[in-house]
């Protein structure tokens, strides 16, 4: 952190000693006021634990009160949208991963969804039961991350450790199925990869049957905690209407008391088949944002064991092998299917022409996917909503005469990630 | 592609707003094509009918049609949370012409609009903070317009020398290679020799 200005004693505006300043100005007319004010701003990150990543927050402070906050983004933009529009629809998947990369199993998926709308197919019925599966996965993923690192901000250790032990089973779920704990590119369009390997399924239902107690844990070590209680309750304050104005969506706006989730409202996959609630905060400040990710982990749980017992052996792909790759074995026998696939990973698949704004309930809200095709095999435009973009432009709004170490409070509770900001 | 029988019942409300040109159903989604000037009064007016309530603006971006008269298209994707519906409302715009800025109605548009003129450099009018957002500080150029090189035209490092970070012109040690892998017989609308024939 640096200090533009040294302190200045503590803010003395009505002050009469300090109207006419002593210094410079003796030789100009009386009337001439200067009202000193104790306003320095200070340099949060871009190199700051707390910042999430690569924030660089400017915060203009009274005191040690926030008067404006302007975040200045993209130290890590990578120009995903541009390179998109270099490359197939098939290469451009893996870049979704590498967006919002602590839940990239949801933004791929907003990607294949887009795509498929577009091409006018849909996926088998068991490759849509292993998406809803892995895409409530990666929910479970992303609020382990959130939490336990918004705790970390706020000074609890001990749920970061907890939390991120419980991440590595998962990731070894996304492992057993894609061969890659992070960057998945599990989810494609027509389908997804692979069929879940034997016994999948138990471990996953096993580890479904014991994370519930992990929760109880991890509340018991936050939820009545006294410190967090009060670095939470009442900071940051937003209401539904104004939730609304700035682009909430997500935990985000259902802890304003906005009962919206598009797996409820605008279903996609398999998700009008699944029992779950869709969990309301009150009042919309840092202490609701984290009780709605506790829930919805629950509701998560839930659902994936719904999932399991619902999912049936069949198809995990469409059979069109203009969009889905042949089979390794059919390949070997098979011209026409070996055509198919060198065709598919050199030219890949033509999309007809038009556009479309897909979206998803990823774990931070809504993230979309604006798609424009012309009709070849490469995307014509790509824009990816991202999710934390339009709630790290609220910070503005939410840490306003709120404590320094309130802003800290704030931006965990919004769960960022630059990678998606920033794209 | 628009099918005018399966418009639902809210198309006929949209278009009878002012300002717009022409409602469309597009994959299912409902597509309005707006006028440019007039898209802050419809903004209010999508915000605030009853029918309508779009009180969110879930997304706010560029298209560039380099072939097109007015090349960029601005495309506002709206969301109702409170009637579950969506629309997206679409203007063209060209570089010089500002296109109102709809931040008074959805303060979130702001740093949509910032982005657009990032990236597409289409100016905003009204817009307080017309700051570059994504690219870096004193960069140019617009880096998402068709006719911007993908691997644009500066590269940054630190000289440890001068101690300081540098920006030079990209070298590329091998030509920036764009493979065309769209089959002959599909992309091909002019077969060879086919110039010299006559039209008649």
């Amino acid at each position: 952190m640096s200090l533009d200005h040294a302190h200045t004693p503590a803010a003395a505006v009505a002050d009469d000693s300090i109207i006419g300043a002593p210094t410079a100005v003796s030789d100009q007319p009386k009337e001439t006021k200067t009202v000193q004010i104790d306003s320095h701003s200070i340099n949060f990150g871009p190199q700051h634990p707390a910042a999430h990543g690569v924030l660089r927050l400017i915060l203009e402070m009274d005191g040690e009160v926030v008067e404006r906050a302007d975040p200045h983004i993209g130290l890590l933009h990578r120009g995903t949208e541009k390179l998109i529009e270099y490359k197939s629809y098939i290469q451009a998947t893996p870049y979704f991963d590498r967006l919002d990369y602590v839940s990239p199993m949801c933004q791929e998926h907003a990607f294949v969804l887009a795509t498929e709308n577009l091409l006018g197919v849909k996926v088998p019925d068991r490759a849509s039961w292993i998406r809803t599966l892995f895409s409530e996965i990666t929910r479970v993923l992303n609020h382990l991350l959130n939490l336990t690192t918004y705790a970390l901000d706020v000074g609890a250790i001990t749920p970061a450790l907890w939390g991120f032990e419980e991440r590595e089973v998962l990731m070894e779920f996304h492992e057993a199925v894609s061969g890659a704990r992070m960057h998945a590119n599990y989810f494609r369009v027509g389908g997804v990869a692979k069929d879940l390997p034997a016994g999948l399924d138990e471990k996953i239902a096993a580890w479904a049957e014991k994370f519930p107690k992990f929760i109880d844990d991890l509340e018991g070590l936050l939820t009545e905690n006294r410190i967090w209680k009060q670095r939470t309750v009442d900071i940051g304050i937003i209401s539904p209407e104004d939730a609304l104005a700035w682009g909430f969506s997500g935990p985000c706006l259902r802890a304003s008391g906005v009962a919206w989730d598009l797996r409820k409202s605008q279903p996609y996959e398999k998700y009008n088949e699944l029992d779950f609630k869709v969990v309301v905060g009150r009042n919309g400040d840092c202490y609701d944002r984290y009780l709605m990710r506790i829930a919805e982990m629950r509701e998560s749980v839930s659902m994936i064991k719904q999932c399991l017992a619902k999912m049936k052996p069949g198809a995990i792909k469409l059979q069109d092998h203009k969009i889905t790759p042949p089979t390794r074995s059919a390949m070997k026998h098979s011209m026409e299917s070996l055509i198919h696939h060198f065709k598919l990973y050199t030219e890949g698949f033509h999309v007809p022409a038009g556009a479309t704004y897909t979206a998803v309930e990823a774990p931070k809200g809504e993230f979309g996917v604006y798609l424009v095709s012309d009709g070849t095999n490469r995307p014509y435009r790509c824009k990816i909503r991202a999710t934390g973009f339009a709630h790290l432009q609220a910070t503005e709004k939410l840490s306003k005469r709120h404590m320094l170490a309130d802003a800290v409070a704030i931006i965990g509770s919004l769960d960022i990630v630059f990678g998606e900001i920033d794209r | 592609m628009a099918d005018e029988t399966a418009l639902p019942p809210i198309a006929e409300i949209i278009a009878s707003l002012p300002g717009v040109k022409q409602v469309v159903l597009q994959n299912n989604e409902l597509l309005a094509y707006a006028e440019r000037d007039g898209i802050v009064a419809l903004s209010t007016a999508l915000r605030d009918h009853p029918a309508l309530k779009f009180e969110q603006v879930m997304e706010l971006c560029g298209v560039d049609w380099p072939e097109r008269a007015e090349r960029f298209e601005i495309v506002y994707c709206l969301l109702s949370v409170t009637l579950n519906q969506r629309v997206r409302v679409s203007v063209s715009t060209s570089d010089s012409a500002p296109v109102p800025s709809v931040h008074t109605v959805w303060p979130v548009a702001t740093w949509w609009e910032r982005e657009a003129y990032d990236m597409y450099g289409v100016v905003f009018a009204g817009q307080p903070d017309m700051r570059r957002i994504l690219t870096d500080y004193g960069f140019e150029g617009h880096p998402l317009r068709k006719d911007f090189p993908l691997t644009g035209y500066v590269e940054v490092r630190y000289d440890y020398e001068r101690q300081s970070i540098v920006y030079e012109p990209v070298k590329l040690t091998q030509d920036f290679r764009n493979f065309d892998f769209v089959s002959p017989w599909e992309a091909m609308t002019t077969l060879p020799g086919d110039e010299k024939a006559k039209r008649s």
